[in-house]
């Protein structure tokens, strides 16, 4: 039998199914490149306003964060500032497209109904692929379009938008891997978004270390194409080598393996419930921890990295008279280290709240799915279940944030030989962003009791933050619209004063949110 | 004694769509119920409904003496429930999950649940998602049997079962049943199975039942299928009341006749002279037919019969 035979199908049916999710990464992916370049052009409108912004974003701290600048210009400096958000959104969108159309309708089953019709082996994995690439190249056109719409130029435009394709090919050929790998797919999500936070931090690390740690990153490349800056254009080369590489890889392991199964070994499974497992709680944790133990990781891994450039803040080269006076009036070398950990503790923040939404939307997952119901049908009271998943939303955040702050706290700290004074103080300034993920918690216990079909709008609420914590003041939103996002109201810390209020307000709005959630749930029918 | 179900007029709306409208189903303590009905009928609202997952929107539901809705936690303790499309946790092994499963209902018997998995053929070890239809059924159809309490719930709980467990399943309710005489309210659209362990049925259509007794009393309403060889060609059977799809070769006859005319038309027979005869009980199957091909002249004419049985 042809081993493509219906991928034609399967990649109608993928981007059927897709049409409005696709589309709209596309058009948001696309949309954020110009918006900035834009916004730019109106606040720097002068050769030498450019300049004197360009010495600010070159420190080590910032450079570790968004990158290398590598030209002084409209362009380049609209590349440093979206470049690593694009690539990171760009990847999500890919690597979420191929497990969702390659393990996850394996794992539900939905591919043995159509893998019995006529459908070749390969088919639909080169249709998920397909989809993947397809979304792609639509967004490297739309940026590029974008882009030179505002007036740059079109080589660099080119080379941003293919930069941003680019990163996104590799991840739907990590993603393709991954999903050969494990036999569930979350875990193939799980490993291909461990392999984009790793390839993050390589750069960061690489961009403020050793050089060499940057090319062996996929988010490095599409960065060493430097747009804007004379392009580097054989570094797509090295993405589409891996590109290559990753899809031969992944169709190889597709033809040595059972449809169903994954290549990781399943552990031979216990035949009893060890005696802990009891309660709704126990579930839960059972249910929770996989995902809550690799986010740990990953996210004490990041604190300590992103730590690790602040010290080398003060050797800042080439710092203009202009810049270094702003820096005075800020505290000098001190002010400027809080200002960057406040900074990273602001982007941890939102990061963490993504685990919170996950976590959150696991009670609607496990309701959709039916595996709610049997748990409900014992004497297990609906706010007993609904509220073992929640300690892990809730009190998991805390923990992440915890592990952030102390992990920044060590490393800082070991640097500057004040373990003892650095650890608490970044502890405090990494928990202060608890509130704010709190109400994002709150936001989906709310639509899970009150309208659990819309549940999945949570999701666009973390966007929404996202958005608006990233580009608000670059896009010139207006105050209110920024002040709808609950990290706006965080305190910056280190470095700021601390104020209790907006903390004690987002936490009070949080219990609300929960608290109607769940009395809603109380009243509705499930399933 | 009183009944552990007792549900009177029913009703749940999901938006336009009535899933249930009016129904209802009394569950004798200590029976075993059967609940047939097609895909689709409200076997699973119902279910849901007494299980407090879900609210009905009008009628009164009385489950082992409490308000499934207001009473849901303390009743659970009382009750297993065996769903009719089984989800496992892909991470947990189905042994893992008898025990989580049993152990929420307030314990569950080692013994019996050893038994079980032997009688099932059923292999603990396996994560949820390796689990084929079949085995997944029966994980929590272990889970509640194992479990000791008063009522079962089951809906649909073979579907995907070979024939072989099938059989499994009806010999321990059926021991289950003499033994401990627990309630079960099985929800079922396999017609042998529910002849072969229900003491009285229920009938559901759109939301409604339409047929409630025992076996015996439905297999009353139903007609018996006669074939007669006679010494001579019979006349006059054409108009008699109650006799249906008379088919006449000579001194051969075959037709059905109502259960109500029965004796009348054997009379009838004999008075002709018989030499052999040949007579079928009806089958809950034909019942069940006869309900579901024809939907408003069977429902009018269900309405009837509902009424004689009652009396």
């Amino acid at each position: 039998m042809n081993t493509l035979a219906g991928t034609g199908t399967l990649l109608r049916l993928a981007l059927r199914l897709d049409r409005v999710r696709l589309s709209v990464w596309v058009i948001f992916l696309a949309i954020m490149p110009a918006a900035t370049a834009a916004q730019y052009k109106k606040l720097y409108p002068t050769e030498q306003s450019l300049q004197a912004v360009s010495g600010v974003v070159s420190n080590p701290s910032l450079v570790a964060l968004n990158g290398p600048l590598f030209g002084v210009s409209l362009g380049g400096l609209t590349a440093w500032k979206i470049g690593a958000t694009e690539f990171i959104l760009v990847a999500l969108m890919s690597l979420l497209t191929v497990v969702r159309h390659t393990r996850t309708e394996e794992e539900t089953g939905r591919l043995e109904l159509v893998g019995a019709t006529v459908v070749g082996r390969y088919a639909p994995l080169t249709a998920a692929l397909l989809a993947a690439a397809l979304a792609n190249v639509a967004t490297v056109l739309l940026v590029t379009l974008g882009l030179v719409g505002v007036g740059l130029p079109v080589s660099g435009s080119l080379a941003l938008g293919a930069a941003v394709g680019l990163a996104g090919l590799v991840f739907a050929g990590v993603a393709a891997v991954a999903a050969q790998l494990t036999a569930g797919a979350r875990a193939a999500t799980g490993i291909a978004s461990a392999v984009l936070g790793g390839s993050y931090l390589l750069r960061a690390v690489g961009d403020t270390g050793p050089t060499w740690l940057t090319w062996i990153s996929p988010i490095g490349w599409s960065m060493r194409m430097r747009p804007f800056a004379g392009e580097q254009w054989w570094a797509a080369g090295l993405a589409l080598g891996a590109v290559m590489a990753l899809s031969i890889v992944a169709y190889a392991l597709v033809g040595s393996r059972d449809v169903g199964a994954g290549l990781l070994p399943e552990r031979p499974a216990p035949a009893t419930g060890a005696p802990a497992l009891g309660s709704p709680f126990a579930l839960a944790w059972r249910l929770h921890r996989g995902t809550l133990i690799g986010w740990l990781v990953g996210m004490a891994v990041t604190g300590a990295i992103l730590s690790g450039p602040a010290n080398s803040l003060s050797d800042a080269v080439n710092l203009n008279q202009q810049v270094t006076d702003l820096l005075a009036r800020m505290g000098g070398r001190k002010g400027l280290i809080d200002m960057y950990f406040a900074a990273v503790f602001g982007i941890t923040g939102v990061v963490v709240a993504a685990y919170t939404v996950q976590a959150t939307l696991r009670l609607r997952a496990e309701e959709s799915s039916g595996r709610a119901e049997p748990v409900l049908a014992t004497p297990v009271a609906r706010i007993r279940w609904a509220l073992s998943h929640l300690m892990f939303a809730l009190l998991g955040t805390a923990l992440l944030l915890a592990v952030v702050g102390v992990g920044s706290g060590l490393v800082y700290g070991l640097q500057t030989h004040d373990v003892g004074g650095q650890v608490p103080r970044l502890l405090a300034a990494a928990l202060v962003q608890l509130p704010a993920a709190w109400v994002l918690a709150g936001l989906g216990v709310a639509l899970f009791g009150l309208a659990p079909r819309l549940s999945s709008l949570t999701w666009a609420g973390l966007i929404a933050c996202v958005v608006l914590l990233e580009l608000g003041a670059i896009l010139g939103l207006s105050q209110w619209l920024v002040d709808a996002s609950p990290f706006a109201h965080i305190p910056k810390l280190p470095g700021s004063a601390f104020t209790g209020t907006p903390l004690i307000w987002l936490t009070g709005i949080a219990a609300v949110l929960v608290a109607s959630g769940l009395a809603g749930f109380r009243r509705r029918d499930v399933g | 004694m009183t009944d552990a179900i007792s549900v009177v007029g029913l009703v749940k709306t999901f938006g336009r769509t009535r899933a249930l409208d009016g129904l209802d189903l009394t569950v004798r303590t200590g029976e075993v119920h059967g609940f047939l009905g097609p895909n689709g009928a409200g076997k699973t609202t119902t279910i849901r409904i007494l299980l407090g997952l879900m609210r009905a929107d009008a009628g009164a539901a009385h489950l082992l003496g409490g308000d499934p809705w207001r009473d849901a936690t303390s009743l659970h303790r009382r009750l297993a429930y065996v769903p009719g499309d089984v989800t496992l946790w892909p991470n947990l092994s189905g042994g893992e999950i008898i025990d989580l499963l049993g152990r929420l209902r307030g314990g569950l018997d080692q013994r019996r649940r050893a038994e079980l998995l032997e009688r099932f053929d059923l292999d603990p070890r396996k994560k949820g998602r390796a689990y084929s239809k079949g085995n997944r059924q029966k994980v929590a159809l272990v889970a509640a049997l194992a479990s000791d309490v008063e009522l079962l719930l089951l809906d649909e709980p073979t579907s995907g079962l070979d024939p072989l467990m099938e059989e499994v399943f009806r010999e321990v309710i059926r021991e289950d049943q003499r033994g401990n005489g627990r309630t079960v309210l099985l929800s079922s659209h396999i017609l042998a199975e529910v002849e072969a362990l229900c003491d009285r049925v229920t009938i559901i259509r759109e939301g409604r039942a339409v047929e409630t007794g025992t076996l015996a009393d439905l297999r009353h309403l139903t007609r018996t299928s006669i074939q007669a060889e006679l010494t001579a060609p019979v006349n006059g059977l054409t108009g008699l009341a109650g006799v249906h799809n008379l088919h006449a070769h000579n001194s051969h006859v075959s037709f059905d006749v109502d259960a109500s005319e029965l004796n009348r038309v054997l009379r009838h027979l004999t008075d002709s002279g018989l030499r052999s005869l040949v007579s079928q009980p009806p089958t809950l199957e034909e019942l069940f037919l006869r309900h579901y091909s024809a939907p408003t002249a069977a429902r009018m004419a269900a309405d009837g019969e509902r009424s004689e049985v009652s009396r």
